[in-house]
């Protein structure tokens, strides 16, 4: 074994390879919520409830259908998704010319009454999700051991984040979002049907929060408060991001879990302030996140 | 000329339009028949963009009757109105920043068949196909109306709605869509125009119709024109 910078070498490859897997869970979560906020001018602070409902659905999947998490996958962002769908049309809808202040406040109760509902029935003390038998053991690469599930959530989490970056920075679905973002009134002037637009927006950003939470199950346990817990750094990467920057979502989320990561290592006591530092620290320099253009 | 009465393909009545509170339109009521250019004149803040978004459905509130080939449209969205085959080019051209060129010009979705080729626009404006991959905003104030327009062409919509497209352009540039307005009327659009600039609408207007305080309070043919000039100097305040 080596050392790098008086680290183990071993030491510091694991905690970069946690930092790449928080990184995949706060660049998922923060492109779903760069997305929502770009189409429909809200900042959805249920998108952790939802992310724990996604974790939920594939727990319920499996123990009551019998369904593995390759379904999960699939089922959870899409049932948590129309679930999305539902709180747009019902409730978000009315909001959009208001203050973000509404929506903000709006989305952070539904979180507070989806998180206590799931408290009433589940408690907070976590269930048990397997790993799929698959993607069980790891690869020895001589520097350290990979883990086949770690090295898939990274993968599958950068093919899902560039995947959207594609659709909505090189198609011609994505120039109708592009172009809604700015002037939806025009849009529709067009002919196209922008409310329902913003809609299926709305349940594809809830479905990625979605798809997180089925990914971190066989992680973390499966638990009412997990969202809550992750979101509060997931809006810290949002702000050093940049509001409504897809590609800045993307890029800050891996880049800020391996930073922590890195922290971890170099200066464990910072590990856990480190991005709040970096969120204050562009709050001074660059008000509008590192990606964002200022209006 | 024939003066055939056919069932005019347009025919707005009593519309009445409100931003919020304020009161725009006060019963307008004119009709545009099929491929003819009608003209809306009328001084700054009389209400002919209104009359445009009232038309288009993009106003808070409207009242009254706009009917489209027979059909009414008060009531529609603005989507359902752009799928009947009405375009809408608005007065600030609309030509959207995180788009480049060529996303812009196929930004309007096809609503009917029939709408003109990308050569065909490509020929209309030259310039425009020069510059594809520039970003939408980034081109001149003229090129920007060019491919407000264009964009509109493909569509297969029939009746275009152009809002003062001459306004802030340079002569050479104000010819060039002169030339575009005439070609169009020849194949067969439908055009109604705004305008402020009555020596340009002159050019290419059949009727004109003039607006003042959200109503329509005088209309004349091209042919009478020179007749009613005093008192257009006099509406326009010119
Ligand atoms: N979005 C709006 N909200 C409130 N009032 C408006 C709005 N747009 C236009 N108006 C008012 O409506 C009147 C007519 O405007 P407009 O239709 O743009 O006139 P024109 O196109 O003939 O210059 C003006 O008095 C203008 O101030
Ligand atoms: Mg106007």
């Amino acid at each position: 074994m080596f050392e790098i910078f008086g680290i183990p070498s071993n030491a510091l490859f694991s905690q970069l390879l946690i930092g790449l897997i928080n990184g995949s869970f706060y660049a998922l979560l923060s492109l779903g919520l760069a997305v929502i906020f770009g189409m429909l001018n809200i900042i959805n602070f249920t998108h952790g409830a939802q992310y724990m409902m996604g974790a939920f659905m594939a727990f319920f999947l499996l123990q009551y259908a019998g369904l593995s998490y390759w379904w999960a996958l699939i089922v959870a962002p899409v049932v948590v998704g129309l679930f999305g769908m539902i709180i747009e049309r019902t409730m978000l809808q009315w909001l959009y010319k208001l203050d973000h202040l509404y929506g903000l406040l709006l989305t952070f109760g539904l979180a507070l009454i989806i998180e206590g509902v799931f408290r009433n029935y589940f408690g907070s003390s976590g269930l048990p999700y397997a790993m799929p038998d698959s993607l069980r053991g790891g690869q020895n690469l001589g520097f350290m051991f990979l883990p086949n599930y770690r090295a898939w959530v990274v993968v599958a989490s950068l093919v899902v984040c560039l995947g959207t970056w594609f659709v909505i920075e090189r198609t011609r679905l994505g120039a109708y979002l592009r172009a809604a973002t700015e002037n939806p009134t025009l849009v529709r002037a067009f002919g196209i049907n922008v409310p329902r637009m913003i809609t299926l927006t709305y349940g594809f950003g809830v479905g990625l929060a979605a798809l997180a939470g089925v990914m971190a199950a066989p992680i973390y346990n499966v638990s009412p408060q997990m969202g809550s817990d992750l979101i509060i750094v997931v809006f810290a990467v949002v702000v050093i991001g940049g509001m409504g920057s897809i590609m800045g979502a993307i890029v800050t989320g891996f880049g800020l879990g391996v930073i922590e990561g890195l922290t971890k290592v170099f200066f464990p006591e910072a590990s856990n302030t480190v991005i709040f530092v970096i969120m204050a620290i562009v709050l001074l320099i660059r008000p509008a996140g590192l990606f964002g253009r200022t209006a | 000329m024939l003066d055939v009465p056919s069932a005019p393909l347009l025919a707005v009545e009593g519309l009445h339009a409100w931003y919020g509170e304020s009161h725009i339109l006060h019963g307008a009521s004119f009709e545009v028949r099929a491929g003819e250019v009608v003209t809306l004149l009328g001084r700054n803040g009389a209400g002919k963009t209104t009359t445009l978004k009232s038309i288009m459905g993009i106003v808070g509130q409207r009242k009254g009757s706009v009917r489209f080939e027979g059909r009414e449209l008060i009531g529609l969205s603005s989507n359902a109105i752009a799928r009947g085959g009405i375009a809408f080019c608005p007065e600030e051209r609309g030509i959207f920043a995180s788009l480049d060129v060529e996303e812009n010009l196929f930004l309007p979705p096809e609503v009917k068949p029939g709408g003109l080729k990308t050569d065909s626009i490509f020929t209309l404006f030259p310039n425009i196909k020069e510059r594809l991959r520039s970003q939408g905003t980034k081109l001149s104030g003229g090129e920007q109306q060019m491919l407000a327009i264009g964009r509109i062409l493909r569509t297969g919509a029939r009746l275009l709605l152009l809002d003062e497209p001459t306004e802030g352009l340079a002569p050479v540039i104000i010819q060039q869509i002169g030339h575009t307005i005439r070609t169009l009327k020849e194949q067969g659009f439908t055009i109604l125009l705004v305008e402020q600039n009555f020596r340009f609408a002159s050019t290419v207007a059949d009727r004109y119709y003039v607006m003042e305080h959200g109503r329509i309070i005088d209309a004349f043919a091209n042919s009478e024109l020179d007749a009613n000039l005093e008192k257009l100097h006099e509406y326009l305040g010119v």
